[in-house]
């Protein structure tokens, strides 16, 4: 039953209080408002981290092949491991577990690329058209490398971002001959990379494997391979897998950890997973921190409060206040200020992570490190009821103890 | 304090009638209050009977008392007992608060009795710009509102000096005259000879 005269009665008892009013107030905003700051901030730690992944396939690896460690059956340390097109078969037969798997390699020695009078230095690197199913690049225009480009040994190339600022500028690319080591190409597509990790990704001009071991003299080489297990494998067992076949193919020591390296996104992510999970606990512990001071500041001033209406209390009931009436008094005092100023510092924290994410926006910053802080609003919800109800309760147990004494012994206190 | 065995109150044969003037007189330790206490609802006693208004009054349970209390009885305290935070006319409303008057109307009513005492002019002040005789004029125009049948009156003169002391006397024996039953504790004897029946206490019997 909603008591207007009740609801008077506790707003002019609140305006006649201003400094327990505003006090109470202030510890429930603040740590409603810190709560859901924190928690925007391990939020906006997480989707940053998570966005430097950007479209990796799940689960990608890459392996290549470096200089043998250890002698194994009669060849010295120190063979450099080439792999081949037979590896590439081979694996693909051999290794059910693979999903995607490409070969590539790079083009190595001095040389330029240039369209027209514009030159610059770039990597170039043969690769398949898999590749891209493991790495996941971005087309914005044209297409990557395909099959038929790979069995006609096609000379085409995809440009990273920054190629096409250097060679082109404004000019549009798609169609237009470039000259690589002294050999034209023709660009069929620009590629986009979700949080490049440097410039060697912007950087880089793809053309068909096979067409590179042709023109540039690198019959049968191919330096590392792309590849994505299914989804049901461990991607550790996998890479494990795919090293040892290798090594095995190679003569190369199944205990040399040197000659054969992997890169194994499942184990990086494992990694930061590990991070995330510490960062949550440790927003977590400090979120409940906070609440339990925000609990504890309540309680306090609703014990001084009800404290220091002992006397009030005593004259009420000698008036004829029943228990029932002075107990919903402050309990219902309580839950005013602390869901009013709960709702103010929520309100306020979401205001804040909102311009954060806005100025972010607005100001193009990416930092790898922070992105989009958001607070989940049920938890920041519950987190508010939380302390309304404990701010009731802890208003209740003295208001009840105060409505059963005796009126005159209320009185006496002065 | 009712578990343990303490006899403070050893046999009080006691009635008051209604419209009396009545007071209590005895040091402390006497009694005095104990009896005032069970008198008005705020204790309860372990044996005897009480009789308020023909209502036999035992073991009420604090809902019950604090009805009772407010529709049958009225407080005049030493110290006043004045809400600080309320007005003059605020705090006389009070008592209709619990009885469910809307704000309105137990604020004219509450001006009403202000008047009655003198102090319409002083509605919107809080106890705190007051004198200690206009204070006890508000608390006593307080316990008149709800219109009770006995008041209560413990040491109402306590802390006025003697002129003002006189002035509330005789507002209580005008508000006596009334018809409404009046029992004042004092350990004055000026304020006590000025009521029609002194009933003297001492070591919890009366002498």
């Amino acid at each position: 039953m909603f008591d207007l005269d009740k609801w008077q009665e506790i707003y002019l008892t609140m305006r006649k209080h201003m400094l327990r009013t505003v006090l109470t107030a202030f510890g429930v905003f603040w740590g409603i408002f810190m709560l859901v700051l924190l928690l925007g901030a391990g939020r906006g730690l997480e989707n940053g981290v998570k966005s430097m992944f950007g479209n990796l396939a799940k689960n990608s690896m890459f392996v290549w092949g470096r200089k043998t460690a250890i002698p194994y059956k009669g060849i010295k340390a120190g063979k450099t491991v080439y792999f081949t097109n037979e590896d590439l078969k081979s694996i693909k037969k051999e290794i059910p577990e693979v999903l995607h798997l490409a070969g590539g390699t790079a083009l190595t020695g001095d040389y330029i690329v240039s369209y027209k009078t514009n030159n610059g230095s770039f990597p170039v690197g043969g690769d398949m058209p898999e590749m891209n199913d493991v790495r996941g690049l971005l087309i914005p225009e044209g297409r990557f490398i395909n099959q038929i480009d790979i069995n006609e040994k096609r000379k085409v190339a995809v440009l990273g971002p920054r190629v096409v600022e250097v060679l082109f500028g404004k000019e549009d690319p798609i169609g237009k001959y470039i000259k690589i080591k002294g050999v034209f190409f023709q660009v069929v597509g620009v590629f986009y990379i979700d949080n490049a990790e440097g410039r060697n990704e912007v950087e880089k001009i793809y053309i068909p494997l096979s067409t590179l071991q042709h023109v540039f003299n690198a019959p049968n080489r191919i330096s590392s391979f792309s590849l994505a297990p299914h989804e049901q494998y461990d991607p550790e067992e996998v890479e494990k897998k795919v090293k040892l076949h290798l090594a095995n193919r190679h003569k190369v020591s199944p205990e040399d950890r040197s000659a054969i390296s992997a890169w194994n996104s499942g184990r990086e992510s494992k990694r930061v997973q590990g991070l995330f999970t510490g960062i949550t606990i440790f927003v977590w512990f400090v979120s409940v921190g906070t609440i339990i001071a925000g609990i504890v500041g309540v309680g306090n001033i609703m014990l001084i409060i009800v404290k220091e209406r002992t006397k009030e209390i005593g004259i009420r009931k000698a008036l004829g206040a029943t228990p029932g009436s002075i107990i919903s008094l402050i309990v219902q005092e309580s839950i005013v200020i602390t869901s009013v100023s709960g709702y103010i510092g929520l309100v306020a924290g979401v205001g804040i992570l909102e311009l954060i994410k806005y100025s972010m926006k607005a100001s193009q910053v990416k930092n790898p490190y922070f992105d989009n802080p958001e607070i989940d609003i049920t938890i920041a919800l519950i987190a508010t009821v939380i302390l309304v109800v404990t701010g009731a309760l802890a208003g209740l147990f003295p208001a009840m103890r105060a409505a059963s004494i005796n009126p005159i012994e209320a009185l006496k206190d002065e | 304090m009712p578990t343990s065995s303490l006899h403070v109150l050893k046999g009080i044969n006691l009635d008051i009638e209604k419209g009396e003037l009545v007071s209590f007189m005895g040091s402390s330790g006497s009694g005095k209050s104990t009896l005032l206490n069970i008198l008005g609802i705020l204790d309860d006693y372990d044996s005897g009977e009480y009789f308020l208004n023909n209502t036999f009054i035992k073991n009420l349970s604090q809902t019950q008392a604090a009805h009772y209390r407010n529709r049958f009885l009225g407080f005049v305290f030493q110290s006043f007992n004045l809400l600080p935070f309320k007005n003059a006319m605020e705090n006389v409303a009070l008592p209709l608060y619990y009885q469910n008057v809307r704000r309105k109307e137990r604020n004219k009513i509450a001006l009403e009795y202000l008047d009655k005492v003198g102090l319409l002019n002083w509605a919107e002040h809080t106890p705190a710009e007051m004198s200690g005789g206009q204070k006890q004029r508000v608390a006593i125009a307080r316990s008149l509102i709800s219109n009770p049948k006995v008041i209560l009156a413990d040491e109402p003169t306590g802390a006025l000096d003697s002129q003002t002391s006189l002035e509330v006397m005789n507002l209580l024996k005008e508000i006596n005259k009334t018809g409404i039953t009046m029992i004042i504790v004092t350990h004055e004897n000026e304020i006590a000879q000025m009521t029609n029946r002194i009933i003297r206490l001492k070591d919890g019997l009366i002498i």
